[in-house]
């Protein structure tokens, strides 16, 4: 396996190798660590802007950002969290690991990965030039309602524009290349039924990228000849309705934020078997309800715009859409815990991270059916209620997915464990850092905190003032994983070809760190796990 | 196919991606600098936007040529094993659903102004108020002869020029279908000739869809700023167009590689992916004949 | 945490304190009830929802942290190898969607009467602008702009703040008690939201259509909202305050309107015939500029950026006259720049132009009438 020659590169200085290798590069592994690393860069700078925010909103009055400033950092940081963080983070996990677990030499169409990494890097610099363009940034949320960002939109609205055309032609591309891969390229013997978890989650995944990322397309495409051409999809005066704007953009965002957890979702149910030491529960219902929640999803956009004036049968029909959603994602709940649920348990990083994942995104779940009930969403749309509901969902959610995801596989990709007792810290100060950070929004948006806003009134200081606090502690806990993930790809305990001692799959048979080539031929299916061989680390 | 091969072909490092990237991003950058400079406010700043965007789409063409010379090569060097030969298939297949999901969005909009916000700006449902008291004037008609604002247009007539180019491109589709079975029967010369018939088809097709446009806009007062019916029809028809003119030049890319003889009665996906694509394009103008000119 | 550095156990502790030893924590931490039937019945479905969420979540968690205790190796070293069961999982489908069904049902009857908007008995238009508000009572023909008066120095910390911080007004909306009150929201640019969370009343404010909203008051009393949907820069500087007076008093004060109305058409007339001095309107300006014009403006005249012109030295500023004033009272149509000729008298017109062509270095010298505003008018 290893005797096959590195991809053939003419003799160059080393730099001009380096750019070679990784500007030139048709290998998964090398392609899922370029969206990985492009992920945490963004990361780190969508989370300076919620630190921006953060500091801001840490006292009333004006301290350090200006109004419009302050709408520009709150834009650019749902922007970058949601298309630069947590999908090209799910799109290097599932690099890494979808070829590696169904037994595939690679992806389907490896040019066209390299192709859908590579736009995203230029997308992301577009956007953020626009920081430095006259006018500022897009100021209008990352919901970008017309015709606050039509008519009203900043001159930098047109590269945000082209900005999103570009994300969107990367991710139907490489949501292309997912489906295909998974359909073609399994190795004989594993149905779709006897797919892992973490692939079945990203098919699904992939599609409703395919489903939704062009009706993105479609929504920026008519803001920009609303801008530029004259016409009049979001204005009353010609005949549309800038209702319309939302009905269609949330026609994909609802699927979107699905998209930013369902693989969330498989990471839960690759980890907590193996920790558990045992099968996961009820895999079928498992598929079912992933797959009616991507359903589901298409149906209930509505629940974004209560408060926008729709007939009362449409709010209805969408309030009871929304709330049947928690029926799948409960079945998931009760299958995770019934997987624990005499197992023989231990507690590892991974298994921490996707604990948390869990309990917290249990909890963004609650508020989220809290919001489904129209009335009450009178009360708590556009406040802080919502942006705790979207926090717990989204950072103990995606982030704590991912995480988990990177603590779980970085042996078998860099073949060093990564250090546990710092791996345990990271994970505790992260769990106090959250909950401190968002848990008070609640309260904040329960006495009528709008969100949005660059400064308010005086009762609601003492909950901002602990979420700044909380923010800032989980600022640093980011550096304390960089400097993790970094220790351990310079070294560390050496990885055993299995890894952990319950783990079961594909992954788990070929060497740590897995070699530039993996299957070249099928593998057998099922794989036969060497029982003896692991480096679990706990008691 | 060689037997020592493994079982499924997978590239060495290629410069194609990272030259596509790049070209698209000086092609974004370029496009977003032109519309944004041609906005009055800015126009000062002069206008690089224009070449820029040039030079990209002439890097994309580059890299697109590039590109499929090298999956062209390996497809006759017989790499494509049936396994790839699926993958492209299928990947084929999804890319056109996100295209129908891309024209599903303006379709979505042409239906919410037919069937909610004109409705509504008359009036219906639980907008009473916004006829009494914002357009006390208003009334709903589909096509939107006269808007809210006073904007005057008329309609443009579904049974002249717009049922020709129906015809055009059904007929193309029929067209570009024997060209098909004659590859599949190997002859050369149907092949060929059902082949041009079809590109010359599809430029009719575009060249009538010109003349309609300079008659909406020179004799119709039928313009993009004509509201919202003039919006859709022209985001759906341009939309549209633009589809027809890829499909166009794909086709002809078709004839002159089959001219060189590169397909075989069967090995000839790119072929079939174009005709996939042509097909899409004609059910998509069936659905755009029907709501945007007919009803 | 067990093996957590000192130095970081250390650090943690005394963020942890210096966060808490300024609060005071006299806070909410529940939904407000608020004062009308509706704001109360959304509390209490509030209250429902929490609960079957805290009782699931103790079921779920409870599950789930048992387990974790119990069937962690050190004390359960053999999994059991059960992995699938049709029945639990048929019941773990079933029992929520009852009590999802159990949630909907209130949910739904409240939806439906709070949607009910027929009959009122008072109807207000409030129409959203960039950032203010307009209250038009239909029936009375009686119509305010309502404007956030928290001075800039507070904002800027450069004062200590009031009581009501950001929750201020010059003009509160006046409403009656006992009277079933009809709110029609529009808006002149972007989509505002009006909301006053003590009515459970948040209507989406969107250009070129009419939503509809209502509330009963029972007692009178004062209350303070925001809008509450992104509008741009000063979305955080646009309060709603509610004034509810009983119905007696509520009809004298639209009578003292009405009465304030005439007189200061009146007073129009007065301006109008009189000839104004360069001296006597450029405080006049000063003052309108700084309360309208300076969000934007900025206070000395030096605009932002590309989107917000410098005045001082401005084109219009020091060009044409006949210009200036149209722009001033017409706006310009798809910006920010909204039309005055509504939201100011023909004094304050006259002034604040006079101002911008005379302040700042700017020295055109013109002094314009408020006649000649009530002519272009
Ligand atoms: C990962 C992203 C993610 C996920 C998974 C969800 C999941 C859900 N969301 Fe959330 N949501 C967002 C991201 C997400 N959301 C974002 C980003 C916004 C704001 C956008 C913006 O305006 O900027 C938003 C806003 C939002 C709103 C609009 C609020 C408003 O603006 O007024 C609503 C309203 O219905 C809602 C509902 C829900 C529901 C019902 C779920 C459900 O899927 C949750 C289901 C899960 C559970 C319920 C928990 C587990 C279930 C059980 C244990 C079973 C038993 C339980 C019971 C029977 C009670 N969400
Ligand atoms: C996956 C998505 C995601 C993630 C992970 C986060 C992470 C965080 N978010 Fe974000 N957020 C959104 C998605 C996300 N957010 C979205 C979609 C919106 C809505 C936008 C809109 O309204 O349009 C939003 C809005 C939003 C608001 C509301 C603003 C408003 O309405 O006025 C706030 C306020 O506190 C906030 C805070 C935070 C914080 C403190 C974090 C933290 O978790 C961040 C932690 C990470 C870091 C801090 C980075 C790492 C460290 C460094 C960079 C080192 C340097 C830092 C220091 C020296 C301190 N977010
Ligand atoms: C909400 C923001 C806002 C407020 C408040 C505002 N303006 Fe403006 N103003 C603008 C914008 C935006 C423009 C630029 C319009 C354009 O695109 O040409 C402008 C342009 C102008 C100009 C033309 C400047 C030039 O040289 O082009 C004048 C004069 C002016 N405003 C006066 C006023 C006066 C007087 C007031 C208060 C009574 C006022 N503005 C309040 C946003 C505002
Ligand atoms: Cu007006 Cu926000
Ligand atoms: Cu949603």
């Amino acid at each position: 396996m290893v005797a096959q020659a590195e991809d053939v590169i003419p003799q160059r200085s080393p730099l001009m190798a380096f750019m070679a290798r990784w500007l030139l590069t048709t290998n998964h592994k090398e392609i899922g660590t370029l969206y990985l690393w492009l992920s945490f860069t963004l990361f780190f700078i969508g989370g300076a802007m919620a630190m921006v925010i953060r500091l801001e909103l840490f006292q009333p009055g004006i301290q350090f950002a200006e109004p419009l400033f302050y709408n520009q950092m709150v834009t650019m940081h749902g922007l970058i969290m949601v298309f630069g963080v947590v999908m090209p983070g799910f799109v290097g996990l599932a690099n890494w690991q979808i070829p590696l677990m169904i037994g595939a030499p690679d992806m389907a169409m490896p040019r066209l990965n390299n192709f859908s990494f590579w736009i995203l890097p230029f997308a992301f610099t577009l956007l953020l030039s626009s920081l430095f363009m006259e006018g500022g940034a897009p100021n209008f949320g990352w919901t970008f309602y017309a015709p606050l960002s039509t008519t009203y939109g900043p001159p930098s609205t047109d590269f945000f524009i082209i900005g999103v055309h570009m994300m969107g032609i990367s991710s139907v591309l490489g949501a292309i290349n997912v489906i295909v891969t998974i359909f073609n390229l399994r190795t004989p013997g594993m149905t779709l039924m006897k797919m892992p978890l973490f692939v079945w989650t990203w098919l699904i995944t992939a599609f409703l990228l395919i489903m939704v990322m062009p009706v993105l397309a479609g929504v920026v495409t008519m803001m920009l000849t609303d801008r530029h051409f004259d016409t009049s999809f979001f204005s009353a005066a010609g005949g549309g309705d800038p209702l319309m704007f939302q009905h269609v953009f949330w026609f994909f965002g609802h699927p979107e934020v699905y998209i930013l957890i369902l693989p969330g979702f498989g990471i839960a149910s690759q980890i907590i078997p193996t920790f558990a030491r045992k099968r996961l529960f009820g895999y079928h219902s498992m598929v079912f309800a992933s797959a009616a929640i991507a359903f589901l999803s298409f149906i209930v956009w509505g629940h974004h715009m209560f408060t926008a004036g729709m007939p009362v049968w449409v709010e209805l029909s969408f309030m009871y859409a929304t709330m049947l959603i928690a029926v799948p994602t409960g079945v998931k709940v009760f299958n995770w815990v019934a997987t624990m649920w005499r197992g023989s348990m231990t507690f590892e990083t991974p298994m921490l991270f996707a604990l948390g994942f869990v309990i917290l995104f249990t909890i963004g779940g609650f508020s989220g059916l809290m919001l489904a009930l129209v009335p009450a969403d009178f009360q708590y749309h556009d406040t802080f209620f919502v942006v705790a509901h979207f926090h717990y969902v989204l950072y103990p959610g995606a982030i704590f997915g991912t995480m988990a995801a990177v603590y779980y596989w970085i042996p078998k990709w860099t073949g060093n464990m990564y250090d546990e007792r710092l791996g345990k810290i990271h994970f505790w100060t992260a769990v106090i850092a959250v909950n401190l950070t968002f848990f008070p929004m609640h309260f904040t948006g329960l006495a009528g905190m709008p969100r949005r806003i660059v400064d308010y009134s005086l009762q609601f200081a003492d909950f901002n003032m602990v979420s700044s606090v909380g923010a800032a502690l989980l600022g640093m806990t980011q550096v304390l994983f960089l400097y993790i993930v970094i220790k351990t790809i310079r070294g560390g305990a050496k990885a055993s070809t299995r890894v952990w001692e319950g783990a079961d799959g594909l992954e788990w048979t070929v060497p740590s760190p897995a070699p530039h080539h993996t299957f070249e031929t099928p593998p057998a299916f099922p794989p036969i796990m060497d029982e003896n061989e692991s480096t679990s680390l706990n008691e | 196919m060689n037997e020592a091969a493994p079982r499924y072909y997978v590239p060495h490092s290629s410069p194609w991606p990272i030259i596509g990237s790049t070209a698209l991003f000086v092609t974004a950058f370029g496009a977003a600098s032109f519309i944004h400079q041609s906005t009055e406010k800015v126009a000062a700043e002069g206008s690089f936007g224009q070449p820029i965007f040039f030079t990209g789409l002439a890097l994309i063409a580059f890299m697109m040529f590039g590109w499929f010379s090298i999956v062209i090569k390996e497809s006759i060097r017989g790499m494509n094993s049936g396994l790839l030969d699926r993958t492209y298939r299928m990947g084929m297949a999804w890319f056109i659903l996100s295209e129908v999901m891309f024209f599903g969005a303006f379709f979505g909009a042409l239906f919410y102004a037919r069937i909610v916000s004109v409705p509504w700006l008359a009036g219906a449902s639980n907008n009473l108020e916004t006829h009494v008291l914002l357009w006390p004037d208003f009334a709903d008609t589909w096509p939107l002869f006269m808007t809210p604002g006073g904007d005057a247009t008329e309609a443009m007539e579904a049974w002249g020029l717009p049922f020709i180019n129906t015809v055009i491109l059904v007929s193309s589709s029929l067209t570009v279908t024997f060209a098909h079975w004659a590859l599949r029967k190997n002859s050369r010369l149907p092949l060929v000739i059902w082949l041009a018939t079809t590109v010359v088809l599809g430029a009719t097709f575009l060249a009538l869809q010109v003349v309609e446009y300079i008659h909406a806009y020179t004799e119709l007062g039928l313009s993009m700023g004509a509201g919202i019916y003039g919006s859709t029809f022209f985001m759906l028809t341009g939309f549209h167009g633009a589809h027809v003119t890829m499909g166009t030049i794909m086709l002809t890319v078709m004839l002159l590689r089959c001219l060189s003889g590169h397909f075989s009665s069967e090995n000839h996906f790119a072929f079939e992916a174009v005709t996939w694509y042509w097909h899409f394009v004609d059910v998509v103008w069936l659905f755009l004949f029907t709501f945007v000119y007919w009803f | 945490m067990i093996s957590m550095s000192n130095g970081l156990r250390n650090c943690l502790t005394l963020a942890f304190l210096a966060s808490f030893s300024t609060l005071t924590f006299a806070v909410e931490f529940d939904l407000r009830e608020g004062v009308t039937d509706m704001s109360q019945r959304i509390q209490d479905l509030h209250h429902l929802s929490l609960a079957v969420c805290v009782v699931v979540g103790i079921v779920v968690f409870g599950a789930m942290f048992y387990s974790i205790v119990a069937h962690r190796r050190s004390r359960h070293p053999k999994p059991a190898d059960f992995h699938e069961s049709l029945l639990v999982e048929i019941v773990w489908t079933t029992v929520p969607i009852l009590i999802l069904v159990g949630m909907a049902i209130p949910a739904t009857t409240t939806l439906l009467e709070i949607e009910d908007n027929s009959d009122p008995d008072l109807t207000i238009l409030i129409t959203a602008s960039q950032w203010k508000w307009h209250y038009q009572y239909l029936e009375a023909d009686i119509g305010f702009y309502s404007n956030m008066t928290t001075p800039t120095a507070q904002i800027n910390n450069l004062e200590p703040k009031g009581e009501n911080y950001l929750l201020e007004v010059d003009n509160p909306l006046v409403l009656p008690t006992n009277k079933k009150v009809r709110f029609l929201t529009t808006s002149n640019d972007v989509i505002h939201s009006w909301w006053v969370p003590d009515f459970a009343v948040k209507q989406d404010a969107i250009p070129g259509f009419i939503n509809e909203a209502w509330a009963r008051l029972d007692q009178p009393g004062l209350f303070r909202g925001q809008c509450a949907e992104l509008c741009g820069k000063d979305h955080a500087y646009m309060p709603v305050v509610v004034e509810v007076r009983l119905e007696a008093e509520f009809d004298k004060w639209i009578d003292d309107q009405r009465l304030a109305k005439e007189l200061s058409s009146g007073q129009a007339v007065a301006d109008r015939n009189k000839t104004w001095t360069m001296a006597e309107l450029m405080p006049i300006g000063e003052q309108v500029f700084l309360t309208h014009c300076a969000t934007c403006h900025e206070s000395t005249g030096v605009g932002q950026g590309v989107t917000y012109p410098a005045l001082a030295g401005g084109e219009i500023p020091n060009g044409p006259l006949e210009v200036h004033i149209d722009l001033v009272m017409n706006g310009k149509g798809g910006t920010e720049m909204q039309s005055w000729a509504p939201q100011l008298s023909d004094r304050e017109l006259a002034a604040v132009i006079t101002y911008e062509r005379n302040a700042w270095g700017n020295s055109t010298n013109d002094v314009v009438q408020p006649k000649t505003i009530y002519a272009t008018r």
